[in-house]
């Protein structure tokens, strides 16, 4: 559904991503781990249109959506949330998915309202709804990044690190969340460095170091690479995210 | 759970507001002069606040330019009388010509973020003021006036400029109250919360902005139009002065910065201040300054978000409440 070919990216004289082949099919649950400056976020941020690649293109249920800008790819299907939690802080938990779905989702009037009633609804956030951004906590930061994107109606969910931070019990509360919106169908791109939560969600694994994928395929072939263990996970980690 | 925006509270308070602008509008024919006079101005403070707070309360957009389409609005009144537009379709039209102005001058000053798109505006003002000052008809610094209203006689002239004034007033707070509440409202607060969010959940920022922009562009070239209407007199220097912005800056911050209701209050309060000690120079506007500064370091809300937290107000409501369905 959404597949990129060839993507490459240069801050300058860094480059970031090279030459990658990235690809999700609807439904679909990918998991993408490596190392920190594996280029993980710089590609999910080209997927979403942060920015665009130096070279490469994007292919978003057979279009070109390479010239698209964030807000563009957010309308037609491609919502993201944020390593670092975005909350808007003057503006109420219910009004911050009602620009998702107003926007993102072109939603109006009662169906927009009960788009936003219903994510808030997946979330966990009902009771959260009248507060202002600015006083949520990080768990409720995080959230509030998932129910946003689910507001404007997703067929693909690109989350950044959306565990980080988190004690085992809350992360375990955002599994069952990101479980449930599989479950609805909505594919999901995931980059993780918890990896035995993605695990628990993901059908697929891919592997990046230094702006490569290193390896791919089924999560646990993935975790038991010589490579993957080289460059990311450490003989013992691999042994313990296995089982 | 239901989605709740009306109240009860905030009808009465609509059909006490409805009720107040009828009887303003029959209010020429019995207020005194100089009330009227008053009153006349008094709107237009309302004018440029509400305009000053929309852009800079649910923008994120501080200008302190706004004095450019200020000057410009009078300016136009000028041009489109001397090209004979009848006098008060001048005034009228004025506006709207600057906020077709003002969509070329967005496309290039929404480019700049924060501080470079306050300090930015400056420039834009004074380079306003600087190409109206070559425009022979203005006869530089000197200045001109707006010949044909001596036309009309004065009682009548007071009487129109009242009443423009008033429906500009209304109608313009009506216009952003409505856009506020609607799809354009959560974006461009959004935007202003952070930029590249918003951007991230499909909202089209530099269009939401741009309709702010001319929106409140518009709104304070209907001002300046209006104003001259008053005065007259079209000295370039008393339209493009910064104390205009300086004036929009209080009334926001001081009746409640991203509140609705707050700048109509700041510009009642500063009128009232106005009326009282406008006569004391320099040290009128130091006051001002210091009330501003003072505000904004502690009740950043203003006077009305204060009063609207305190008493729980919804006089006019743009945002949303989930509460619990009641139980018939």
């Amino acid at each position: 559904m959404l597949t990129a070919t060839g993507l490459s990216k240069r801050f300058g004289a860094l480059v970031v991503l090279s030459d990658v082949d990235f690809s999700v099919r609807a439904g679909e649950a990918v998991g993408i781990v490596g190392p920190n400056g594996a280029g993980k976020t710089t590609l999910l941020n080209i997927l979403s249109g942060t920015y665009p690649p130096s070279s490469g293109r994007i292919a978003f249920r057979g279009t070109d959506v390479s010239g698209l800008d964030a807000a563009a790819r957010c309308r037609i299907g491609i919502a993201r949330s944020h390593q670092i939690p975005r909350p808007f802080h003057g503006m109420t938990v219910f009004e911050n998915l009602l620009v998702a779905a107003r926007a993102g989702g072109g939603l109006r009037g009662r169906a927009a309202e009960q788009k936003c009633l219903d994510a808030l609804g997946q979330c966990g956030m009902l009771k959260l709804s009248n507060r202002p951004g600015a006083t949520l906590g990080l768990l409720d930061r995080k959230r509030l990044e998932l129910a946003r994107a689910l507001a404007t109606g997703p067929d693909v969910l690109l989350l950044d690190e959306i565990g980080g931070g988190l004690t085992d019990g809350e992360a375990a509360e955002l599994v069952a969340i990101i479980l449930a919106i599989r479950a609805r169908g909505i594919a999901v791109v995931w980059i993780e460095h918890i990896v035995h939560i993605l695990v628990q969600v993901v059908e697929r694994l891919v592997c990046m170091d230094a702006g490569r994928i290193i390896a791919e395929g089924d999560p646990k072939s993935v975790l038991r690479d010589a490579a993957v263990i080289d460059a990311y996970l450490g003989p013992s980690a691999a042994h313990a995210a296995v089982g | 759970m239901k989605v709740q925006r009306w109240t009860p509270q905030s009808g009465v308070f609509i059909a006490a507001l409805g009720a107040m602008v009828l009887v303003l509008a029959v209010g020429p024919t019995w207020f005194s002069a100089g009330v009227t006079d008053r009153l006349s101005a008094l709107f237009v403070y309302v004018i440029l606040g509400a305009m000053w707070n929309a852009l800079a309360g649910y923008g994120g957009l501080v200008s302190v330019g706004q004095q450019a389409f200020f000057g410009l609005g009078a300016y136009a009144a000028i041009r489109l009388s001397h090209a004979d537009v009848p006098v008060y379709l001048a005034v009228a039209l004025a506006g709207l010509a600057v906020g077709v102005v003002s969509l070329a001058i967005g496309e290039v000053m929404l480019r700049l973020r924060g501080g470079e798109f306050a300090v930015g505006m400056w420039v834009v003002a004074e380079l306003a003021h600087l190409l109206v000052n070559l425009d022979p008809l203005v006869q530089g610094e000197t200045g001109t006036s707006l010949i044909a209203l001596n036309a009309i006689a004065a009682e009548a002239r007071r009487a129109y400029t009242y009443w423009l004034s008033l429906a500009a007033m209304v109608a313009l707070l009506a216009v952003l109250f409505a856009l506020l509440r609607g799809r354009l409202g959560t974006a461009i607060q959004s935007i202003r919360d952070d930029e590249r969010a918003a951007s991230s959940l499909g909202v089209n920022v530099l269009a939401t902005k741009r309709i702010v922009f001319v929106l409140a562009a518009t709104g304070c070239a209907m001002a300046g139009a209006l104003w001259l209407a008053s005065a007259i007199t079209f000295q370039p220097k008393a339209y493009f002065s910064v104390q205009w912005t300086a004036y929009m800056i209080f009334m926001t911050l001081v009746g409640g910065i991203g509140t609705f209701e707050g700048p109509i209050l700041g510009a009642i309060l500063f009128f009232l201040v106005e009326t009282f000690f406008g006569g004391r120079g320099v040290w009128y506007l130091v006051g001002l300054g210091a009330a501003a500064l003072a505000f904004s370091l502690f009740l950043p809300r203003g006077i009305f978000g204060a009063l609207e937290q305190r008493f729980a107000l919804r006089l006019l409501p743009l945002g949303f409440r989930v509460v619990e369905r009641t139980k018939p």
